[in-house]
Order: structure tokens, then C-alpha cells, then sequence
């Protein structure tokens, strides 16, 4: 045939429209700045770039952050400094000394554990099979910071057992952040297969799922999460991730289905049937990216839920195990620590989880507004 | 003549993004004397709804502006610079508006006679006894039978035209000295428009008012209209008196608009369009007629025989309520004819395409395609029928996947049904399409948006012809176009119908459009056919009364002494 084509650049479609928009919106921007740091220090943080030795005890025991100085009450208490041994951490001793009415009890199972206690680590030496290690690396400890003393002060304080609050956060965000996403992408494309089924398809599919939909959201959120808690018998990140996923489609789904209900009668998707295209076709090639700005925007407001709930379920204990550090467990060790003044963990967790969340929401206002559907 | 409202120089811009503004009305000066009608004229995105909004400040504050140094005078004031409580003051009393959709103007929760009476409460200060008494009166007025039964229904349990009865009745409650109608007959059949016309025209002599009314149907303003303004991008073309206008229009867009519309008397071999007009000299027309009708020896490519279909609804627990759509519709086809189908909104004519594309499933009757049942017949065998028998729908702007560009539109059906053996190949035929229907090759990469509403109805029957289809389903295809643009897409159907002799079955409630296109034309009113004949034998010599009915009810445009 002989047309010559010219080889034209295919017009912008709706998605860098939407870019386009997105980018004259200063607030966007700067909010998904904001997202786009968490992402990666968590992708860092992940690979063990950062925040790798979190778990450290570096401090004093609730050494206070480093604008505050050091506290006061620091070099009295026992155990905190010149203490050669930083892995002897859990020190009997750190109960303060107050007026008890069951002090002489305490007195006698203090004078127990304290008997077997210190011993423990002088008969350890000579059999413990990993002294050799041990050894190395509190040599390797003394080369690299010949006064390893532990810390008076942290650049944003220490927990209960001097481990530094800041890179804990950091690396509670790994956690947090991962959970957020994962649950949200399993929850929504969950949500988005169901509603489209019972959306296009309608008569007995469109019922079945709705009395699926309408049972599922009759049960008390909580008591749905801990009923699949219960079921899936293990606490871990993957756990939580699908507690959330498995929980939270309901409202994709509602949307999703009212999305294919009225899309389903569009003219372009009759045409598309007087063309002859399959069902599958039209469900996923022709009305899918009609309605994907709404997936998008859904799966962003979850990634904001899901990070809260993750922090609410660690808080009540259903969360992470205890050697995973998260947000939530951060916010669930703090509540301990604020009736002994030491705000400093309840601080960071929750200033981190506030400017992350507050910023991918305002992405995701934001978002939706440069995915309105109002096509030229 | 002395002037009730004038329009000096207006303009308003409309912004459409951060950088970007519009200039929807440039300059514009309207005056608009008492007691008469004035008619603004114009296409799609000439400004003439937005003068109108302007002079009732109902112009979206978030992205139109109106430019310093216009003006709107009334009553010696401007309204432009009124504040919003002065000008709400105005807005129903001394001015008030119907508007082109009665179903949507009217709150579907509140009954009519509440929402009459609102207006009489708040503008006239009448007790609510006195609102009823008054609403009755005036629903009486606006030609609604039985208004003291009816005062009491909601806007759902109206038809149409009466809705818009109600909407007039609203817009004149309070005695306007200006009634601006905007499009009000456009949604609305032709017989309930015709009614609604002469409301409108009787309203304007007995109240002595003026009315702005703003239409893109010059035939319907050669009915009631004083005075004409022709408008086209936001500028004027062209205004004076009705007689000077339609008689001697001096504006060569205004010359165009009068003859690019398909006329009851004549049939020219194709249609003038805007650009004949435009370029100058565009009067050298073809204006050979061009002959309709079908002979019996013509041959038949579909036979429709007893065509039934029925929608049921819930009716209580487990009963359920029959509706009989298309009712034993028979009728043939003849191969490389077009065969019109008319009828008001409900009739079924459009069912009856649709169930022949089964897109919906008949209940009954048969439809033989080259003596084979395409109803009975399964999915599977139908697939290779279906390629044959294609459907152009309404409006081009839903018909079309916005999220796909051009290529892909064209490409698809190809793709469905194996036609062209490669990508390449495939992309070879989308191309030769695009310049069969005349659009650009660029086309090919844009998507929908891009085009006006005339290039995307083009898009859709390009997309019908990659299938090289026998039959060809119109379902109301030019009549969410632009007169202009109408006219070019039947040019274009004619042209193809000449180079592959297609068959159209062309369904339309606009009867001067199926007068020109087709050879046979069938009559529908309530799911049934009325008659069919020859479509200058229908239109010559109706038969039946509910197609002179019909007939009757066409706007005649400008005629001498009317």
C-alpha cells in the first residue's frame, strides 16, 4: 500500500495528562517528595545500607535525645556506664529503689536472681563454644571505638535498652511502609477482581458477591482481624499483610462493581460487543482502563489505612513478632516508657508515621484530582 | 422599538487550565426590544449559551470571566457589576429561564405544585394558600390537563413535554419581562415540540414579554422568531429581522446554516456543507435531485419477520410486568438501500436495531440473513455474522473507548475477526479507513478527545467499514451532530453506500433527515409499525393519521406570511 506514514509521536493519553497536572501541583509534589524519601530509605534500610546495627545498644538505657543533654540522673544509675559488658543488659538492678510493700519479697527473689545472674557469665567463658566469636568481636568493638562507653545522649534518645531511637524508627519503617503497600495491592486487587466479576456479569454473580460484601462487612473490623489472626496461627509481617488484604477489599469491591454496573451499558462498550469482543475483552481490555485511575487512587488510600492498621494491630499486640521492630511496636514499648517521662520513642514513631501519612494522603487528593475523568 | 436589554460589547473568557484561556464570546452587541422574540442561532461552542448565562450571572465563577468594558444594561442598570444578592432579585422576577433538559431542571423529590410555589413564596411573597391557587392557574395556563389533580404529582410521573410545561410555568410565574429559552424543544419529540413552540409564542403575545430564544435549529426559529442573531465561535455573524435573515441572508455562514439542512422539497445529490459556503463561489452546487425508492425486483439481504421483544420488570414479590417494546415487526431489506426508520422517543425503533445486532435478545419472530435465522442461531455461529451487520451508534462521544487511541479503535475489530494477516497489514487497512471516512493520517496515533463530535462519528463508521459489513445499523447517527457537521456525515454514508453499495437501516426521529436518506420509510409508535412505503410516496401522501401527525409537526422554517 503505498502510504507513506509519518512517524508521529502518539498524543499524550490520559495518564501523562494526569502527570502533566500532577506536576503543576506544588503540593503534590512535595508530598510525594516526602513519599518518595520514606520509599527509599526503606529500600535502603532494607538492603542494609542503613540503620543495619539498630538493634546495638549504644546508649544508656533511655539516654535522652542530644538537644536535651545528658540526663542528670544518668551516671547514678547503676550499670550504665563503665560497665565493660554492654550484652549483660538485663540488669536486675535497673529496678529503682522504691518504698514496696512487697520488698522483702522482692529482696529474696532479687537475692536469687542476683546469685545465679552474675555467675552466669564468668562460667559462660570457659564454655560457651561461641566465645571465640565473642571475643572477636569485642575486640573488633574496641579497635573500631577504643572508649566504647555507652552514649549519655543519642541524637533522638534511646530506648529501654539503649538501642538508638532514630534508626529504629528508620528500620521500623521498613516494616510499616512494606505491610502498607503489600496488604493495600492484595486488598485492592482483590476488590477490584470481585467487583468487576459481579459488576459486569451481574444476575447470580453480582448476588453471591453481595452477600459475600454484606456478610463480611457485618463483622465488627476488629473481630474480623482477629478471627483470621486466629486462623492463620502465626504472627509475622506476611501474617499482617494478609489479616489487612483478606479484610479490607470490601470497599474496592463496592466501588468497582458501581464502576462496571454503569460502564457495562456505555455505548463504546456496546460497540465493542457489536465488534464481537469476547467478555474477557471487554471487561479487562475496554472498561479496565476507564476505571483504573479509581484502582489507583484506592490503592494509595489504602497503602495510608493499612500503615495505621498495622501500628493499631502491633499496639494491641496482634502485630509483629517481638525481634521485628515496627512502627506500632515502637508506639506499643512507648506506652510504658511515657508514665517514666521518656517521650522520646512515642515521639519519633509517631512523627515519622504522621509526616509519611499525611503526605501520601495529600498525594493521593492530589492524585484523584489530576485523574478526574474529565475527558476533553 | 424600544430596547428592553442590551448587550454592548461582552466578552468572556473561560480559563482552561492554569495557563491557558478561551475566548468563549468576543465582543458581542445584542439588543433585545420589548415584547418580541429574539432568536440567537448558532452551532456548538458559538457562545450563545454562554450570553445567555452571562446576562443572568449564572456563568461558573471558577473558570469564566467576564472582560472589563462589557456591559449588560437593563432598566438602566448594568448587570455585569451587580452584586449576587441584586442580581437574585432580578433573576426570576424580571428575568427568568427554561432550560434545554426538563428532566433534570426539574427536583425529582419535591412535588410540582412545592416547586411552583417556591418561586411564587419567595419572589411574589404569596401565602401558601395563595401559592396553590396561583400554581393551578398557571399549570392551567401552560396547557397541562387536570392541574388541580396534577399539582400534587411528582416530575417522574410527567411526560417529557409536560415537564417542560412545569418549567414554564416556573419561568413565568412571576410575570418576567425577559424569558430566555435555551434550546428549550431539543430534547423533545418533534410533536410535543411543536406543541411547546406554540406555548411559547402564545406566552410571549398574551404577557407581552420578550423572548431570547437560543437554538442551532434555524428551522424551529423561522416558526416564532422576531429578530435573528447568527452566531459562530463566539462572534456574530449576522443579525436583523427574521424576514431579512431568511430571505436575503447576507452572511455566507448564514447561507450555509439555511442550506446545509436536508429539505422536505428537495434532494440533492449531495448535501452543501459549511466550507462550500465558506470559501466563496460555493453556490456552483450540484443540484441534481437524486431518486429514491425501491422496485420489487429489487433484491432482499434481511428479512425481518414478526419481530417481538419484551422487558419484564418486578412486580411485588414474585410477580413481574411485561413490557412489549417491538410488537410483530416485519420487513425486508433490499441490498444496497436504506431504509428509514422513524418514530418519537419509546417507540422501540431503536430496540428493533439493537435486537437485530443482538445486543438484545428478541423474544420473538425471526430475521433472515440470506435465508439463514441470525436470532436462533448460537454465539459461536452468529460470530461470523456479526462482522456482517454493524451498528453505528448515537453519540460519538460515549461510542468510543477514550482510553484507546485511534489505531487501536480501527485495529481491534480487524484483530477480532482475523481480518488482515498481520500487525502490519492490519495497520495498512486502519490507514486506508481513515482516509475512506476523511480524517488525517495522523488521526491514526490521537485518541477520541482530540476530535470534534463530527471526526469521532467519522472514527465510529470507519470502524464499522474495517469489517466490511452488508448491513449498516444507523441508531440516531447525525442527530448529536451539528447541522454543519450533519451534513457531511450523510454526505459521507451516501458516498459509501455508492462505492459498496451498502445497505443502511437508518433510524432517526429527525424526519427531514430520513426523507433525504432513505429509499423506503417505516413509521413506528409504540412498538409497532404504522406504515412503510417509498419515502417520497410517505412524505406526499401519509396514510395513516399518526403519520401525518408526524408529518405535520416538522418546523417549516421561514415561509412568507406565516
Amino acid at each position: 500500500m503505498p502510504f507513506d506514514r509519518p512517524q508521529h509521536a502518539v498524543s499524550p493519553g490520559l495518564w501523562a495528562l494526569a502527570w502533566r497536572r500532577l506536576r503543576s501541583d506544588r503540593v503534590a509534589m512535595v508530598s510525594l517528595a516526602i513519599v518518595l524519601f520514606f520509599i527509599g530509605q526503606m529500600i535502603l534500610s532494607a538492603t542494609g545500607l542503613i540503620a543495619k546495627d539498630w538493634s546495638r545498644e549504644v546508649g544508656v538505657n533511655y539516654a535522652p535525645p542530644s538537644f536535651l543533654g545528658p540526663d542528670e540522673a544518668a551516671p547514678a544509675a547503676p550499670g550504665a556506664t563503665g560497665v565493660p559488658e554492654p550484652s549483660a543488659s538485663d540488669k536486675p538492678t535497673e529496678i529503682p529503689e522504691i518504698k514496696d510493700p512487697l520488698a522483702d519479697a522482692l529482696a529474696a527473689i532479687r537475692g536469687q536472681g542476683g546469685a545465679a545472674k552474675p555467675a552466669a557469665p564468668e562460667e559462660g567463658k570457659t564454655v560457651d563454644p561461641l566465645a571465640d566469636i565473642m571475643a572477636e568481636i569485642k575486640s573488633e568493638e574496641k579497635a573500631a571505638a577504643p572508649a566504647e562507653q555507652r552514649r549519655a545522649t543519642l541524637p533522638f534518645g534511646a530506648d529501654k535498652w539503649g538501642r538508638d531511637v532514630l534508626k529504629k524508627v528508620i528500620k521500623g519503617s521498613e516494616t510499616s511502609i512494606f505491610v502498607g503497600l503489600a496488604a493495600a495491592v492484595v486488598a485492592t486487587f482483590l476488590g477490584t477482581l470481585f467487583g468487576a466479576v459481579a459488576g459486569y456479569y451481574g444476575k447470580w454473580l453480582d448476588d453471591f458477591f453481595n452477600w459475600f460484601y454484606s456478610v463480611f462487612t457485618a463483622i465488627p473490623y476488629l473481630l474480623l482481624i482477629l478471627a483470621v489472626a486466629a486462623v492463620l496461627q502465626q504472627k509475622g509481617t506476611m501474617t499482617i499483610v494478609l489479616i489487612l488484604g483478606l479484610t479490607g477489599w470490601t470497599g474496592t469491591f463496592r466501588l468497582i462493581r458501581g464502576e462496571y454496573l454503569k460502564h457495562k451499558g456505555r455505548e463504546y462498550v456496546q460497540a465493542a460487543d457489536a465488534i464481537g469482543a469476547s467478555n474477557a475483552r471487554r471487561m479487562f481490555v475496554h472498561i479496565f482502563p476507564n476505571v483504573s485511575h479509581i484502582v489507583l487512587v484506592q490503592l494509595s488510600i489504602y497503602t495510608v489505612a493499612f500503615i495505621k492498621s498495622e501500628v493499631i494491630l502491633s499496639f494491641l499486640g496482634f502485630g509483629v513478632p517481638v525481634d521485628v521492630v515496627s512502627w506500632g511496636s515502637m508506639l506499643n514499648e512507648a506506652q510504658n516508657e511515657l508514665i517514666l517521662g521518656k517521650w522520646w520513642q512515642l515521639a519519633a514513631a509517631g512523627t515519622y508515621m504522621a509526616v509519611l501519612v499525611t503526605a501520601f494522603s495529600l498525594f493521593t487528593d492530589a492524585l484523584r484530582d489530576a485523574l478526574d475523568p474529565k475527558l476533553k | 422599538m424600544e430596547t428592553l436589554l442590551s448587550v454592548r460589547k461582552l466578552r468572556v473568557n473561560f480559563r482552561l487550565d492554569k495557563q491557558t484561556t478561551f475566548e468563549a464570546v468576543k465582543g458581542i452587541s445584542v439588543d433585545i426590544p420589548r415584547n418580541a422574540t429574539v432568536a440567537l442561532v448558532g452551532e456548538s461552542g458559538s457562545g450563545k449559551s454562554v450570553t445567555s448565562l452571562s446576562i443572568l450571572g449564572l456563568l461558573p465563577k471558577e473558570n469564566a470571566t467576564i472582560l472589563p468594558g462589557s456591559e449588560i444594561l437593563y432598566g438602566g442598570r448594568n448587570l455585569v457589576a451587580l452584586d449576587a444578592l441584586e442580581l437574585r432579585k432580578l433573576r426570576g422576577a424580571d428575568i427568568s429561564m427554561i432550560f434545554q433538559e426538563p428532566m433534570t431542571s426539574l427536583n425529582p423529590v419535591f412535588t410540582v405544585g412545592f416547586q411552583l410555589g417556591e418561586v411564587l413564596r419567595l419572589h411574589m411573597g404569596l401565602s401558601p394558600g395563595g401559592a396553590r391557587k396561583r400554581a393551578v392557574a398557571l399549570l392551567e395556563e401552560v396547557g397541562i390537563p387536570d392541574p388541580k389533580f396534577k399539582i400534587n404529582a411528582y416530575p417522574s410521573q410527567l411526560s417529557g413535554g409536560q415537564q417542560q410545561r412545569v418549567m414554564i410555568a416556573m419561568a413565568i410565574a412571576c410575570e418576567p419581562k425577559l424569558l430566555i429559552a435555551d434550546e428549550p424543544t431539543t430534547a423533545l419529540d418533534v410533536t410535543i415540540q411543536k406543541q411547546i413552540l406554540e406555548l411559547i409564542a402564545e406566552l410571549q403575545r398574551r404577557h407581552q414579554m420578550s423572548v431570547l430564544f437560543i437554538t442551532h435549529d434555524l428551522a424551529v426559529v423561522g416558526e416564532i422568531a422576531d429578530y435573528v442573531v447568527v452566531m459562530r465561535n463566539g462572534e456574530i455573524r449576522e443579525q436583523g429581522p427574521a424576514k431579512a435573515v431568511f430571505e436575503n441572508p447576507q452572511d455566507a455562514y448564514t447561507q450555509a446554516l439555511l442550506q446545509c439542512r436536508p429539505r422536505l422539497d428537495r434532494r440533492p445529490m449531495r448535501l452543501p456543507v459549511i466550507e462550500d459556503f465558506m470559501n466563496g463561489g460555493g453556490r456552483a452546487m450540484n443540484l441534481t435531485e437524486r431518486s429514491r425508492g425501491v422496485a420489487a425486483s429489487d433484491p432482499i439481504i434481511l428479512d425481518v419477520r414478526h419481530l417481538g421483544k419484551n422487558f419484564y420488570s418486578r412486580d411485588g414479590l414474585f410477580g413481574q410486568r411485561k413490557f412489549e417494546a417491538v410488537k410483530n415487526v416485519s420487513f425486508k431489506l433490499p441490498k444496497g438501500k436504506t431504509l428509514g426508520l422513524v418514530g418519537e422517543s419509546g417507540s422501540g425503533k431503536t430496540t428493533v436495531g439493537l435486537t437485530l445486532m443482538r445486543l438484545h435478545e428478541a423474544s420473538s419472530g425471526e430475521a433472515l440473513f440470506e435465508g439463514r435465522d441470525i436470532l436462533s442461531m448460537t454465539p459461536r455461529e452468529f460470530m461470523g455474522y456479526k462482522r456482517r451487520i454493524q451498528i453505528i451508534f448515537q453519540n460519538p462521544y460515549a461510542s468510543l473507548n477514550p482510553r484507546m487511541i485511534v489505531g487501536q479503535i480501527l485495529t481491534e475489530p480487524m484483530l477480532i475477526h482475523g481480518i488482515g494477516a498481520s500487525a502490519q497489514e492490519r495497520t495498512d487497512l486502519a490507514f486506508e479507513m481513515l482516509d475512506k471516512v476523511g480524517l488525517p493520517e495522523v488521526s491514526f496515533y490521537k485518541y477520541p478527545h482530540e476530535f470534534s463530535g463530527g471526526q469521532r462519528q467519522r472514527i465510529a463508521i470507519a470502524r464499522c467499514l474495517a469489517l466490511k459489513p452488508d448491513i449498516l445499523i444507523c441508531d440516531e447517527s447525525v442527530s448529536a451532530l451539528d447541522v454543519s457537521v450533519q451534513a457531511q456525515v450523510l454526505n459521507l454514508l451516501q458516498d459509501l453506500q455508492d462505492e459498496f453499495h451498502l445497505s443502511y437501516i437508518f433510524i432517526s426521529h429527525d424526519l427531514a433527515v430520513v426523507k433525504y436518506i432513505s429509499d423506503q420509510v417505516m413509521v413506528m409508535n409504540q412498538g409497532e409499525i404504522i406504515e412503510i412505503a417509498d419515502s417520497d410516496e410517505i412524505y406526499r401522501h401519509p396514510r395513516e393519521p399518526y403519520t401525518r401527525k408526524l408529518l405535520s409537526a416538522i418546523p417549516r422554517g421561514w415561509h412568507r406570511g406565516r
